[in-house]
C-alpha cells in the first residue's frame, strides 16, 4: 500500500462541520422532551403559590382525588427523601412545606389522565394560606432587623458576600466618577418549555427523559428527595429547547418521578409559556454602586464598587454568581487599588440563578457605564480610555490572580472600533426607522448614536471546584469499516456540542464515522453545559479518551506486525509514512473502548477577608461597537448594527462560533432595550411572550464579527469558552450608543422609552439633532 | 367523549377523520391525537411561532386554530414537506446554513419560510425580516435564517408571485 490512499476525513476541529442532529431538526423529528409519549401514561400538574410569602395552615387534597381521572394528588407529606434540593446550598423544598417563599412556590402535584383533568384537579385542592408581607427589596433584606427568610442561613438573608481588597483600598485619585446603577430582572426564555417523561422501573427506581443542562446533578438531587440510590434513578437527556442557564437548577425532575413511583405508570409534565416563567430561576437583578479614580492621563487608579444581587428565594446558583461579579467585577482593566464588595441575597422575588454571562453581565454594564462617564469627565475618547488601561496577557486580577494566556482587550476594542460604520437610515423606508413599519417617524427626531463596550468572563467551574468530565470512546470495525462511537453525558442544548464531539474524534483517529451516543447517567458526569466549559472540558475529555484508544490500537498493530506504527488520517503508517495497515486489518473483530475523566488545571478558594486567590481557569474576552437610531421624542430605539470582535482561542467549528456570537449579542439586545421581568411586590406582572418581549428578527441587527484565535497553551487545542463574553458586552454598548444619541444618563436597564422621552430624566443636554435628513 | 365532533381533514395527503373536543386547538390535534410532533407549543397564544403550519396553502398559528375549523381543510406539517426522503428546498438550506442551534423554533420557521417565499415575500433581506418577524428564535440564528430563506426563495424562484 502506498501513502496515496490516505485522505484526511471531512469534519474535523477547524472545519463548520454540519451539527449531526441537523437533518432531524429541520424535519421535525428530533424528539424535544415536550414531544415524548408513553403507552399509558399520565399527565402532571403542578399547583403553585399565588403568594410570594404565606404561611401554610393546611393543604387539602381530597377532592382533586375524587375527580375521575386523577391517579394522585402529593404534597410535601408524600416526598420519600429528604424535601430539599439546591445546587448550591439544599435549600428549597420539593413542595411546600410551612411557608412558601416566593410566587409561583409549588405546592401540590397532581396525575391525571388528561391535561385538562389535571388542571380541574389542582382547582380542587384546598390551601389555607396566612399571607405574610413579603421582602422584596434586596438592600432592604440585608438590614438590620429585615425578617430572616431561612433561618438556617447564618448571614440572616445574606447568602454571600465577596470582599476583594487590592492595593490600598482608600487610594486617591486626581478625577473620581461615580455611579449608581441598575439591572432589571431577565429570563433565558428558552423556547421549548419544561418537560420530561418519567417512567417507573421494575427495581423500584425510576427513568427520567428530561431536557436539562446537567444529568448527574440533577440525578443526585432527585435520588435525594426520593430516598433512592443514584443508580435507581436514571436519567436520559431528551431534546432540549434552549436553556441559557435556566435548566441548570430541577423544575419538574423530582415531581414527575415522585407521580410515577406513586402511580407506577409514566408521567409526562409540560409546563405552558406562562408557568415557565415561575418554572425557572433567573438573571439577578443588580445594584451596582461604583466610583473610578484615575490620573489627568486616564490611567485608572482605584476602584471602588458594591453590588447587591438580589438572589430572590432560594440560593440556587447565587453564592458563585456573587464571586464572578465581585471578581470581574472591575471589568479587563488594569487597576492598582481595588475595594469590591458583592453580597447575594434571599428576597421573598422569583428565585435567581444561572443565566448566560452569571455575574458578569451586571457588573459589565456598570463598570463600562463608569468608563464611558470617565472618559467625558477627562474629555477623552472612549476607545482610547479603555485601551490605555485594557488588561493583557501577564496583566493581574484584582485577586492576585495573573492572566496567563492571551488577553487581547486592546485588539478587540481596535477592531471594532476600526469597522467602516454602516450607512445612515433612508428615511424613505419605515423598516430602516425606530417604530418599524408602525410609520411612527419619517426620520424627524431620530438622532444616532455609537457606543462601545468590552468585557471579561471566566470559563469552567471557579474557586476550587472538582470541575471535570468523562467521556467513552469505542472503537471497532462493522462492515470491514472502522467506526467511533462517543458516549458522555454532556447535554446538547443547541451550542453544537455533539458537532464538537464527533469533530474530535475525527481529528484524533482519523476515522470518518463517529456517532455520538445518546447522553445519560449510564457513564460519569459530564458537568454542566453552562459557564461556557463544555468544549473545553467535555472536549478535552473525548480528545484524552480518544488518545488513549489510539494508543492501544498503535501498540496492538505494533504486536501484530511487528513494528512500530502510528495513527494518521485513520491509517496505520510507518516512520518513513508508508501506510502499513488498515484499522480493519489490525482490529478485526476486537473492540478497544477507553473512558477517561479529564479535569482542567486546578482552581482555588478566595481569600475570605481580601478575595486574593487562583479562582479561575480561563479568561475570556469580547467587545462591541453598537450603532444605534432613536426616535428621541418617541423614546424608541433601533439598534442599526452590531460589531463584535471575541478571541476563541481556536474556533473549533467556526460557523457555530458565529452563531454563539450572533445568539449571545442579540441576548445582550434585549436586556439593554427589551427585556425585564416586572415583579411588584413580590409578584410577577407579565409571564407572557406579549409582556416580555424577546428580539425578533426584526430587532437582530446586522453583524460584522471578528473571530481570533489566540491559543490557550492550557485548553485542548488552544480553545476559549465561546458562549457567555458576547452577551456580556453588548449591553453596555448598546446603552452607549443610545446615551450618544440622547444625552441621557440611562443608568437601568433595560431603557425604556420612558427613560429616553421624558424631560424629567434628562441629565445632559441632547446634542445637534436630527442627524437623519428628513424629508 | 360524548361532545366530540367528528373532522376530516386531510393532513399530509393523508385523510384523517378523528374525532375531537371541539375546545382543541390545531396543535394539541396534531400532537396529541395525530402524533405528529414536529409542530411544537412554545407559548399556546400565538407569540413565538413556533407552531407554525399550513391550512391550505396559507400559514397559520396552529395553537390559535381550533381542530374543528380545519374540517374539509388542507393541513401540511413540517413532517410533510419533504417528499421521499428528500428535504425540501427550504429545509436543506436551513441545514446548510445552520439557521438553528437548540431547533425548537425550526418547524415554525421552516413553515413559516416556505409561505414566505409562495406570498413572494422573500425578494430582499429586509422584506424576509419583515415577514419573519412572526417567528421568534431565542437562540437568534435570524442572520443565518435570514439567508436561508432567501437561497432557498432563489432556488424556488417560480414559486414566488
Amino acid at each position: 500500500m502506498s501513502t496515496a490512499t490516505r485522505e484526511t476525513v471531512a469534519g474535523r476541529v477547524g472545519d463548520s462541520a454540519v451539527r449531526p442532529d441537523a437533518a432531524l431538526k429541520v424535519r421535525g423529528e428530533f424528539a424535544y422532551s415536550s414531544d415524548l409519549f408513553a403507552d399509558d401514561m399520565l399527565w402532571g400538574a403542578t399547583l403553585r403559590s399565588p403568594h410570594p410569602h404565606a404561611r401554610i395552615r393546611s393543604i387539602d387534597v381530597t377532592a382533586a382525588l375524587t375527580l375521575p381521572g386523577v391517579y394522585a394528588a402529593l404534597t410535601h407529606a408524600d416526598v420519600p427523601g429528604e424535601n430539599r434540593y439546591g445546587l448550591d446550598h439544599r435549600d428549597q423544598p420539593v413542595l411546600a412545606e410551612d411557608v412558601v417563599r416566593y410566587q409561583g412556590e409549588p405546592v401540590a402535584v397532581v396525575a391525571a389522565d388528561h391535561p385538562e383533568t389535571a388542571r380541574r384537579a389542582l382547582d380542587r385542592i384546598a390551601v389555607d394560606y396566612q399571607v405574610l408581607d413579603p421582602v422584596v427589596d434586596a438592600e432592604l433584606a440585608m438590614a438590620e432587623g429585615a425578617p430572616v427568610l431561612h433561618p438556617e442561613c447564618p448571614g440572616g438573608n445574606v447568602l454571600r458576600h465577596v470582599r476583594i481588597r487590592r492595593g490600598d483600598p482608600e487610594a486617591t485619585a486626581e478625577v473620581v466618577v461615580t455611579g449608581e446603577y441598575r439591572v432589571g430582572m431577565q429570563d433565558q426564555a428558552f423556547l421549548g418549555p419544561e418537560s420530561g417523561l418519567a417512567v417507573p422501573a421494575e427495581d423500584g427506581g425510576v427513568d427520567l427523559h428530561v431536557a436539562t443542562q446537567w444529568l448527574h446533578v440533577d440525578q443526585s438531587q432527585v435520588a435525594h428527595a426520593l430516598g433512592l440510590p443514584p443508580e435507581k434513578v436514571r436519567l436520559t437527556l431528551a431534546g432540549v429547547g434552549g436553556a441559557f442557564g435556566a435548566r441548570e437548577d430541577l423544575s419538574m425532575q423530582v415531581h414527575a418521578c415522585l407521580l410515577a413511583l406513586r402511580t407506577r405508570r409514566p408521567v409526562k409534565m409540560v409546563y405552558g409559556r406562562e408557568e415557565s416563567f415561575f418554572g425557572h430561576v433567573h438573571r439577578h437583578p443588580a445594584l451596582l454602586r461604583y466610583e473610578h479614580g484615575a490620573d489627568r492621563h486616564g490611567r485608572l487608579v482605584s476602584v471602588r464598587a458594591e453590588i447587591v444581587l438580589d438572589g430572590g428565594a432560594y440560593a440556587s446558583s447565587t453564592p458563585a454568581v456573587v464571586a464572578n461579579a465581585a471578581t470581574l467585577g472591575i471589568g479587563p482593566y488594569q487597576v492598582p487599588n481595588v475595594r469590591m464588595d458583592c453580597w447575594g441575597v434571599y428576597t421573598n422575588n422569583p428565585p435567581c440563578g444561572a443565566m448566560r454571562g452569571f455575574g458578569a453581565v451586571q457588573a459589565c454594564f456598570a463598570y463600562e457605564s463608569q468608563m464611558d462617564k470617565l472618559a467625558e469627565r477627562l474629555g477623552m475618547d472612549p476607545v482610547e480610555l479603555r485601551i490605555r488601561n485594557a488588561m493583557r496577557e501577564g496583566s493581574t486580577m484584582p485577586t492576585g490572580q495573573v492572566v496567563d494566556s492571551a488577553a487581547p482587550v486592546a485588539e478587540l476594542l481596535r477592531r471594532v472600533r476600526d469597522k467602516p460604520l454602516p450607512p445612515p437610515a433612508d428615511p424613505t423606508d419605515p423598516r430602516d426607522l425606530p417604530g418599524g413599519v408602525a410609520n411612527t417617524t419619517r426620520g424627524d427626531g431620530v438622532v444616532r448614536g455609537v457606543g462601545y463596550g468590552v468585557g471579561i468572563k471566566n470559563v469552567a467551574f471557579s474557586e476550587g471546584f472538582d470541575d471535570y468530565s468523562t467521556a467513552r470512546v469505542r472503537l471497532e470495525v462493522l462492515g470491514g469499516e472502522p467506526v467511533v462511537s462517543v458516549h458522555t453525558a454532556a447535554v446538547e442544548v443547541g451550542q453544537g456540542l455533539v458537532t464538537v464531539q464527533q469533530q474530535i474524534a475525527r481529528t484524533e483517529l482519523g476515522i470518518a464515522r463517529v456517532t455520538v451516543l445518546p447522553a445519560d447517567t449510564g457513564v460519569g458526569s459530564a458537568g454542566s453545559s453552562s459557564a461556557s466549559r463544555q468544549s473545553y472540558v467535555t472536549g478535552g475529555a473525548v480528545k484524552a479518551a480518544c488518545e488513549r484508544v489510539r494508543d492501544t490500537l498503535c501498540a496492538l498493530a505494533a504486536t501484530r506486525l511487528g513494528r512500530e506504527v502510528g495513527l494518521v488520517d485513520g491509517k496505520l503508517v510507518t516512520a518513513d509514512g508508508a501506510v502499513a495497515a488498515s484499522i480493519a486489518d489490525v482490529l478485526g473483530d476486537e473492540v478497544i473502548e477507553r473512558t477517561v475523566e479529564w479535569r482542567h488545571r486546578p482552581t482555588f478558594p478566595l481569600d475570605p477577608l481580601t478575595g486574593q486567590g487562583n479562582a479561575h481557569t480561563q479568561y475570556a474576552f469580547a467587545a462591541h461597537r453598537a450603532v444605534v437610531d432613536v426616535d428621541v421624542e418617541l423614546g424608541l430605539v433601533k439598534v442599526v448594527e452590531l460589531a463584535c470582535a471575541q478571541d476563541v482561542g481556536r474556533a473549533i467549528n467556526p460557523q457555530a462560533v458565529l452563531g454563539q456570537i450572533h445568539g449571545g449579542s442579540a441576548q445582550g439586545l434585549g436586556l439593554a432595550v427589551m427585556e425585564e421581568i416586572q415583579v411588584v411586590d413580590g409578584t410577577v406582572r407579565n409571564p407572557s411572550f406579549t409582556d416580555y418581549l424577546i428580539p425578533t428578527i426584526v430587532d437582530m441587527p446586522p453583524m460584522v464579527v471578528d473571530v481570533l484565535e489566540l491559543a490557550d497553551p492550557h485548553a485542548p487545542y488552544g480553545l476559549r469558552g465561546v458562549g457567555e463574553p458576547p452577551t456580556i458586552s453588548s449591553t453596555p454598548a448598546i446603552v452607549a450608543a443610545i446615551r450618544a444619541a440622547t444625552g441621557r444618563a440611562l443608568t437601568r436597564v433595560p431603557v425604556r422609552p420612558d427613560d429616553i422621552a421624558l424631560a424629567g430624566s434628562a441629565s445632559r443636554p441632547v446634542p445637534s439633532r436630527p442627524e437623519v435628513p428628513c424629508d | 367523549m360524548s361532545n366530540h365532533v367528528a373532522v376530516t381533514v386531510r393532513v399530509n395527503g393523508v385523510d384523517r377523520e378523528i374525532e375531537v373536543d371541539p375546545r382543541a386547538t390545531l396543535t394539541e390535534t396534531l400532537r396529541d391525537r395525530l402524533g405528529l410532533t414536529g409542530t411544537k407549543k412554545g407559548c399556546d397564544r400565538g407569540e413565538c411561532g413556533a407552531c407554525t403550519v399550513l391550512v391550505n396553502g396559507r400559514r397559520v398559528l396552529s395553537c390559535m386554530t381550533l381542530a374543528v375549523t380545519a374540517h374539509g381543510a388542507e393541513v401540511t406539517t413540517v413532517e410533510g414537506l419533504s417528499s421521499g426522503g428528500e428535504l425540501h428546498p427550504v429545509q436543506r438550506a436551513f441545514l446548510e446554513n445552520d439557521a438553528f442551534q437548540c431547533g425548537f423554533c425550526t418547524p415554525g420557521q421552516v413553515m413559516s419560510a416556505v409561505a414566505c417565499i409562495a406570498e413572494g415575500h422573500a425578494t430582499s433581506d429586509d422584506e424576509i425580516r419583515e415577514w419573519m418577524s412572526g417567528n421568534i428564535c431565542r437562540c437568534a440564528a435570524y442572520p443565518q435564517i435570514v439567508a436561508s430563506v432567501a437561497k432557498a426563495a432563489a432556488e424556488l424562484g417560480g414559486a414566488a408571485r
